[in-house]
């Protein structure tokens, strides 16, 4: 079973520490779907989001190669406890006509989206949440409007409740 | 003098100068005269680091961004440095010094091609879990990116195949540095580790204290030693109810310094012990629970044992596909405990039923306890059966072959060796027919004996490693097994042999062919022989001399032990023979692609 899966990861905030993370993916032709990065409130760490997927096999294989770098000091499955995860996405469209520029507002506001960026030729949403919902107003904007550009995070996630990765 | 000579220079000053500030006046002198407080320029510092990790020999070869170690090596006589001929040798020396030692071998080079060149000994060492420092130049912090004269990125080229890497950002920091990367090197799973120096960073003022950290702590790296008690109890309580239990012990054992362990549980058991290519050595070939290699070449008897096991314990071994032809079809019965210091090498190719991760020395003492808790004792009665059937996959004889003809059998060859140094000498090989016929018909007596690249599989790895293994253990005789296509890919070490005096013995199973290549285009491309006949091979023996050596040319069968035991009566001499074998044996037995592990030729066209 392909299963996407979250990996939260903790590691040095070393120059070439990503580059080990990433290159382990390509090396081991592991799947990233999305990877995101930043310092941590303690500036010597990093955290990367990972998503990813494999069968079990492969996914126990991945984490356990992670774990393996030098650099990095915890990596935890999110999808095995209850998390929070979300994505931002910036959608440029069309907006050209009076209907169009409404029927987008409209779509936007039934989304909990915004619009932060406007001219008379266009609109800029912002939008976050999961992947599913952010995927859904993609089709729904692009049977009203010509979609100019997509710019998407990534997934950021984290646990909920008292479990944290931290050293 | 260039803008970037001039450029370190101010870099220096102003380091000093900030120096000076934080010390007051009182010590300025000693900045120049290197009195009370010894200080150092960063070259210094790399040196006193290696000197004060106990490091005696380091091998390497010069080039700009490392003229300033090079210069600061002359004025000191701790660490002798061996200069290569080719720095791909340098890391095999370092490679073979690390395998039939304790010790950590170091590699010194240039940045650029120096470094490049180093890929394939670093991925060598990488494979089969060696420890090594590799130390290589890089151009000024300043250039770096801008594709300066001899500028390769060498922590990116290397990331794969190192198990981790530094680049020197501060002066103050090699010495720790340096430490951290021997710590890493050989703690844990052992591998190469790559230090990238920048020339800033050595050709500075001598303004630096030298201040190695007493304990070393990288807070993200803890490898697991002891295994866990749930684990061993589960894996005892296997092994206690085990009617056929093989023990498979791979290189881990080796690294782990566990063969007095592996020997105490073999005869706790009293069960069968099957080597991997890397094991071989960890129980002595003559033992008789050893029932010998297992895998692709491997013993009929090995494989059979591991095909009809209910337990296999596998210790430090990673199940490499040429252990396990098809993995689907990896048998099937056993329950696997799978013991090694890596969790990723667990359930990676082989699903394992139970897992144990720690050190092999620490876990075999633990799986003993656990067993005499459980009064676990074996009655010969009860393995009787299992080494009766055992005896009956032995009786086949796989190791057989027909000597009576007029060419010299590759197999002859080694077992004369094996008499001729009284089976002590350290062995190493290259890669081909040669070193297959040396892992099934040299029974070794020891672990560290055994000396090959088994992973990676490197042509001209022989050659270099037994020069690195004589430095490590000068007093011990040390042969090369080679074929004539892998010595020619680091001949030029003969004359790195001479300088420093390197009396080894290299033996070349000479069969005018590729022929491990050969063999597989026999079996598996109807005898299509692309490029495999050396057409113009050089006359080897006058090839010795010329580098000022011993060569000698074995034809008949009859003269060859003979002459081994003339060229191994030269005690200070490097020995080089040229044994002509026969051209078309192929190695047996042989696994059948995509079979079972036990899916095996005996000889050309016998089936099992
Ligand atoms: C650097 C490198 N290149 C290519 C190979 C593929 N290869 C494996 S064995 C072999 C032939 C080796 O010939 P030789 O050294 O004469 O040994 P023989 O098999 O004849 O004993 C080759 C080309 C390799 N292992 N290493
Ligand atoms: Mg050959």
């Amino acid at each position: 079973m392909n299963e996407q899966t979250i990996l939260s990861i903790l590691l040095e905030n070393e120059p070439g520490a990503l580059s080990r993370i990433v290159g382990l993916f390509s090396q081991r032709a592991f799947n990233i779907e999305s990877l995101t990065v930043a310092p941590t409130d303690d500036k010597s760490l990093s955290r990367i989001t990972i998503v990813t997927s494999g069968d079990h096999q492969i996914i126990e294989q991945i984490t356990k190669q992670v774990n393996k770098l030098v650099d990095v000091l915890k990596v935890s499955e999110l999808n095995n406890m209850a998390h929070i995860e979300r994505e931002l996405m910036f959608v440029k469209v069309n907006a050209k006509t009076p209907e169009a520029r409404d029927e987008i507002k409209r779509t936007a506001d039934i989304f909990r989206g915004q619009i932060v960026d406007s001219t008379n030729q266009l609109y800029t949403v912002q939008l976050s949440g999961k992947k599913d919902k952010l995927n859904a107003f993609i089709r729904s904007i692009r049977r009203q409007s010509d979609i100019i550009e997509i710019v998407r995070s990534g997934c950021v996630a984290i646990a909920r409740g008292a479990q944290s990765l931290s050293v | 003098m260039s803008i970037l000579d001039k450029e370190t220079e101010e870099h220096s000053a102003a380091a000093s100068q900030s120096l000076l500030l934080q010390r007051g006046a009182n010590e300025s002198n000693s900045l120049q005269t290197k009195s009370k407080i010894d200080l150092f320029t960063g070259a210094e510092l790399v040196l006193e680091s290696l000197k004060a990790l106990g490091v005696k020999h380091i091998f390497g070869y010069p080039g700009g961004s490392v003229l300033d170690i090079y210069d600061a090596l002359l004025g000191q006589e701790d660490i002798e440095h061996i200069l290569v001929r080719h720095e791909q040798a340098a890391t095999h020396m370092a490679d073979g010094y690390s395998r039939s030692s304790d010790e950590v071998g170091v590699v010194l080079v240039t940045s650029g091609p120096g470094a490049t060149n180093c890929v394939t000994g670093i991925a060598t060492a990488y494979m089969d879990s060696i420890p090594m420092v590799i130390l290589s130049g890089q151009v000024a912090t300043h250039l770096i990116g801008d594709d300066a004269f001899q500028e390769t990125d060498m922590l990116g080229c290397s990331r794969p195949i190192v198990k981790h890497s530094y680049s020197c950002r501060d002066v103050e920091s090699i010495p720790a540095v340096i430490a951290k990367a021997f710590h890493l090197a050989r703690s844990g799973r052992p591998g190469p580790v790559v230090v990238d120096l920048p020339k800033d960073k050595l050709a500075t003022q001598r303004i630096y204290p030298f201040c190695m950290p007493e304990e070393i702590k990288i807070r993200s790296y803890s490898p697991t030693i002891k295994g866990h008690t749930r684990q061993i109890k589960k894996a005892a309580e296997a092994l206690a109810v085990a009617r056929r239990p093989v023990i498979f012990a791979g290189g881990g054992v080796i690294l782990a310094n566990a063969s007095s362990q592996l020997e105490q549980l073999t005869e706790c058991l009293d069960a069968p012990v099957v080597n991997s290519l890397m094991g071989l050595g960890s129980i002595p070939g003559e033992h008789p629970n050893f029932v010998g290699m297992l895998g692709l070449h491997g013993t009929f008897e090995a494989n059979k044992s591991m095909a009809n096991a209910d337990v296999i314990l596998a210790l430090g071994a990673r199940f490499d596909d040429r252990v396990t032809n098809s993995t689907n079809k990896f048998c099937p019965q056993a329950t696997i405990i799978h013991v090694d210091i890596d969790p990723t090498s667990i359930s990676k190719n082989i699903k394992a039923h139970i897992p144990v991760v720690g050190s092999i020395d620490v876990v075999i003492p633990q799986l003993l306890n656990a067993l005499k808790k459980s009064s676990f004792s074996t009655d010969p009665d009860d393995r009787k059966d299992w080494w009766q059937q055992i005896k009956s996959w032995r009786d086949r004889q796989c190791l057989a072959y027909e000597k009576n003809g007029d060419n010299i059998k590759s197999q002859q060859v080694i077992e004369s060796i094996y008499r001729v140094t009284n089976g002590d000498a350290y062995i190493t090989s290259d890669v081909g027919q040669h070193q297959m016929f040396t892992a099934l018909y040299f029974p070794f007596k020891r672990p560290k004996q055994w000396i090959n690249s088994g992973g990676l599989g490197t042509m001209g790895f022989g050659l270099p490693a037994a020069m690195g293994v004589k430095l490590a253990r000068p007093e011990s005789d040390v042969v090369c097994i080679s074929g004539d296509g892998s010595i020619q890919m680091n001949i030029q070490e003969l004359s790195t042999c001479l300088q420093y005096g390197l009396p080894i013995k290299v033996v070349i199973l000479n069969n005018r062919n590729l022929g491990m290549v050969k063999q597989i285009q026999d079996i598996n491309y109807d005898g299509r022989h692309a490029s495999v006949y050396m057409e113009s091979l050089p006359d080897f023996v006058k090839l010795a001399e010329a580098y000022g050596h011993i060569g000698m040319r074995v034809t008949c069968p009859q003269k060859l032990e003979q002459a081994l035991e003339e060229a191994f009566a030269h005690k200070n001499k490097l020995v080089l023979i040229d044994v002509e074998v026969e051209e078309h044996e192929h190695v047996f037995p042989m696994q059948k692609k995509l079979g079972a592990i036990d899916d095996m030729w005996l000889a050309k066209g016998v089936d099992r």
